[in-house]
């Protein structure tokens, strides 16, 4: 049906790396007017970035540009700022609100587009100050509202209104753009109930009748099957599939997010399964009031000696779970390692019962960027287990031992391949994957009888991952210490873990052999989505 | 030849980043003044003296600016907290009855229970407002300082060597240490070469101070407190109770200015009460910044170079000024120097973080 469209927006061979991290491949895309297309992918796969380039986001071109045309109603367009895209027709609401919540929701709507009158002052100062037309506002925003199809009041204060309405306000706001043509919707469902997500979909179908095109970008697979014309599939900055909403399936586009291999085989390393070694750490009803990642209700067993993984969608919840336990973020719940129980909320008394913890935010958690490898590597090992320390008078003074902290950043830096001038480098000055190198080795350091991984790849490129994972598993293997790594990356989960669980909406959605195929592992990925 | 050059002027440029653009100046300015003052008919050995006096009376004082910076509370502008607990124990020492060098190791005794109280206030204070530390702090100086303003009138004080003379009540703004404590510290091992004078016992004390906390620094604990410092949520994932940490440096930090004040009195020869305390942080803050230290990273050695260089600086200027020109610059040169470096170091604050 698209063919019979006027082709609205076309992407010829978008590129985009940032500092050589290719993150847009070969994008090529059509759009026709009133069309209506569902992107979806994992994060991190692109989304965003393409979004970016095609709002003119001023990121873009301060991190050297894109490559390729965007060609819109047939005309080769390069937007060197968002204002540009505004006034070519394009409308973008964010993930975040960008609303003044003093403000009422008129306001917002027609915020800096105001119908003015002129008077006496403005004559003389200019039509900054002109007087605003408050009924022709209201009567603006009215429609604006009304096109969307659903009641919101429209003097009510932004920061009074529940989330869904501040949504639907960002997208009126858009709607009464005269110009508007295209309008991106990044995630607008994501803060929505049931029934307000079901109002928006109307909605869209509605702007769609008048002839806006639409991208849409959702994790929900069942509301584009219901609303788009059509599915885009993006992984690592590729479209790989595309394909009419009306001829595919959740199943099938879940598989197309995830499997970089299609045929969702097993997994390269064989998987042992633990099934008769003991529960060393078990989780019961544990909350964790992590902002983004809170966790409602887990319930979790790791067994000794096997590395599990936690896999999940951003924002379900995964990284609060060993951010919780560990005591960064408010937890409640019942921890028991080993026969006993840990007290949450307390990151010492974790670490004297002997985990550890690598946090997926390296810079911020992770290290002490103004101080030396040394410093680094052997700090917490220092304070929590008193090691790498001379005493004198009876204990009374503990003096630290450079020679000992020397010798053991030489070795994890021998052994892990760290790539630096000395050990009393700053940890600022090594590049994302040894600053990650040096994180596994503060928590080797540690000797633990339990470490929790979070992220351990993100941000770093593909030979240090590698590595990387690989010093994971040989930890595992040689010091036989259980391991629970939690990654947004299923096959990095699938390559290393012996068992995957997958949290969705704060929960254990299920736990699966990591040889279990990737379609299965998406399925639950989804399935508790909130 | 072209690139020789360049190379050259890069390295250059490297150098003078390393040492710090206004410390470099400022020590260029100060060996200016030195080659001058003989010029001018003033006598070097003199000034030099003078400059080795006030290092030894300000050095612990400016010492005091090292814990709070390695904790991350930033530079200690509530320095007035602590010198009123010193000023405590120095009147009540007097009003006590002791004299000669007792007084001053009993001015030391009854000043550290006040710096611990009012320093563990002060740090709570400060463990609520992280990140806002340094406003906070200069406001706790000032009103502290008001606050003192009263009670010294107020506080049933009768030693007839304190009060005023006529109402027989009321602390003197004043007090000479005549027969009490002054120069204990600077009459040990004393040595006089013509016109140069070193105090060499005031400036063995300083160097006992910085050891213990330069030793301090290397204990378990004093390497929490950098840490603490440099990233309090590594800190914390790390086990560490960062409250409890920085509390400790505001502790530490008051009663270094508290013994700092003590030993500043006994070079100076006077107790100054009442205003007095309101203008002894920000030379003490400018001293230690002038010696390279940041808002975030300070070393004993920055506390030695700072305090020579600023006090060179504000000896040497009068002298050499008032003989050149026949006008008192020195003030102006003393405000524009100290002010103009803490404004510097505040602005090198953000461009770190970034």
């Amino acid at each position: 049906m698209n063919d019979q469209k006027k082709t609205l927006l076309e992407l010829k061979n978008i590129q985009k790396d940032f500092f050589g991290n290719q993150v847009l491949t070969d994008i090529n895309m059509k759009l026709g007017e009133g069309e209506v297309i569902g992107l979806v992918g994992e994060n991190g796969a692109g989304k965003s970035t393409l979004m970016r380039i095609l709002f003119g986001a001023d990121m873009i071109r301060e991190t050297g540009g894109y490559g390729g045309d965007v060609i819109l109603n047939g005309e080769k367009v390069s937007f060197s700022s968002p204002f540009d895209a505004i006034e070519a027709g394009i409308g973008m609401v964010h993930q975040e609100f960008s609303l003044i919540p003093g403000f009422t929701t008129t306001e917002n709507i027609l915020l800096n587009r105001e119908p003015t009158r002129r008077n006496v002052i403005s004559e003389v100062f200019g039509d900054r100050l002109d007087t605003l037309k408050r009924t022709e506002m209201d009567e603006r925003a009215a429609n604006a509202i009304e096109m969307m199809g659903v009641d919101i009041d429209r003097n009510m204060i932004i920061s009074d209104m529940p989330v869904g309405h501040k949504q639907f306000t960002e997208i009126a706001r858009e709607l009464s753009k005269e110009q508007l043509k295209l309008l991106i919707l990044d995630e607008p469902t994501a803060v929505l109930t049931e029934k307000e997500a079901e109002a928006l979909l109307d909605s869209i179908r509605g702007m769609s009748e008048r002839g806006i095109a639409i991208i849409f970008i959702t994790h929900r697979l069942q509301e584009i099957l219901a609303v788009c014309d059509r599915v885009v599939v993006m992984r690592d900055g590729y479209i790989v599939n595309e394909a009419p909403a009306s001829e595919t399936n959740v199943t099938e586009i879940t598989r197309w997010m995830v499997g970089r291999d299609v045929e969702g085989k097993a997994s390269s390393v064989s998987t042992r399964t633990h099934e008769n070694a003991k529960t060393i750490l078990s989780i019961e009803k544990l909350w964790v009031d992590m902002p983004g990642e809170t966790v409602r209700n887990v319930n979790l067993e790791v067994k000794k000696g096997e590395i599990l993984g936690i896999g999940g969608l951003a924002g379900q919840g995964k990284l609060g779970i060993p951010n919780g336990i560990m005591g960064l973020y408010e937890a409640g719940g019942k921890v028991v390692f080993d026969g006993k129980e840990i007290p949450l909320n307390s990151p010492r008394r974790c670490l004297d019962s002997g985990f550890a913890f690598v946090s997926e935010d390296r810079r911020g958690v992770g290290l002490l960027l103004d101080e030396t490898l040394e410093w680094n590597i052997a700090f917490p090992a220092m304070q929590i287990q008193n090691r790498f320390l001379k005493n004198y008078l009876g204990g009374l003074i503990k003096w630290r031992d450079e020679k000992a902290i020397k010798e053991i950043t030489d070795k994890y830096i021998e052994s892990l391949a760290i790539r630096c001038t000395s050990s009393r480098q700053k940890a600022r000055e090594l590049s994302g994957g040894n600053q990650q190198k040096v994180c596994l080795a503060k928590a080797f350091a540690l000797a633990p009888r339990l470490l929790f991984v979070s992220e351990p790849t993100r941000g770093i490129d593909v030979g240090a991952k590698a590595l990387v994972l690989d010093a994971l598993k040989e930890f595992n293997r040689e010091s036989g210490v259980t391991i629970v790594m939690i990654s947004s990356e299923l096959e990095e989960l699938r390559q290393s873990c012996d068992r995957i669980a997958i949290v969705s909406g704060g929960k254990i959605a299920g736990i699966l052999p990591a040889s279990s195929s990737v379609e299965d592992l998406g399925a639950l990925m989804l399935s508790q989505v909130i | 030849m072209n690139t020789d050059t360049k190379k050259e002027k890069s390295r250059l440029k490297k150098m003078v980043e390393s040492f710090g653009l206004p410390r470099l100046l400022i020590t260029l300015f100060l060996i200016l003044l030195l080659i001058l003052a003989p010029i001018v008919g003033a006598d070097l050995p003199t000034q030099i003296t003078n400059i080795i006096a006030r290092f030894s009376w300000n050095g612990i004082l400016v010492l005091a600016m090292v814990p709070m910076v390695h904790s991350g509370c930033g530079l200690n502008f509530g320095l007035p907290l602590g010198i009123i607990s010193g000023l405590l124990g120095a009147t009540l020492s007097i009003e006590f009855g002791f004299t000669g060098a007792f007084s001053f190791i009993m001015a030391i005794l009854i000043a550290t229970p006040f710096a611990l109280v009012l320093g563990t206030i002060y740090g709570w204070l400060l463990n609520k407002i992280k990140g806002g530390e340094m406003m906070i702090a200069t406001y706790v100086g000032f009103s502290s300082v008001s606050l003192m303003c009263m009670m010294w009138l107020v506080l049933p004080y009768k030693s007839p060597n304190m009060v005023w003379g006529m109402a027989g009540k009321g602390l003197r703004t004043t007090i000479s240490l005549e027969g009490y404590y002054i120069n204990v510290l600077a009459d040990i091992l004393h040595i006089k070469i013509g016109n140069l004078e070193i105090p060499t016992g005031t400036i063995l004390f300083f160097a006992l101070l910085a050891f213990l906390i330069w030793a301090f620094l290397h204990t378990k604990t004093g390497t929490a407190m950098t840490a603490v410092g440099s990233n309090p949520t590594f800190a914390k994932a790390a086990g560490i109770n960062v409250n409890k940490i920085r509390l400790l440096s505001v502790v530490m930090s008051t009663w270094l200015a508290a013994i700092g004040i003590l030993v500043y009195e006994q070079g100076f020869g006077f107790i100054q009460l009442y205003m007095a305390p309101f203008y002894m942080a920000l030379p003490a803050v400018s001293a230690i910044l002038i010696g390279g230290a940041s808002v975030n990273k300070a070393s004993i050695t920055n506390v030695i170079i700072g305090t020579i260089l600023f006090q060179g600086i504000v000896t040497m200027t009068p002298t050499v000024m008032n003989n050149m020109v026949h006008m008192d610059m020195s003030e102006v040169i003393r405000i524009i120097a100290s002010q103009g470096m803490i404004l510097y170091a505040l602005t090198r604050k953000t461009e770190g973080s970034k």
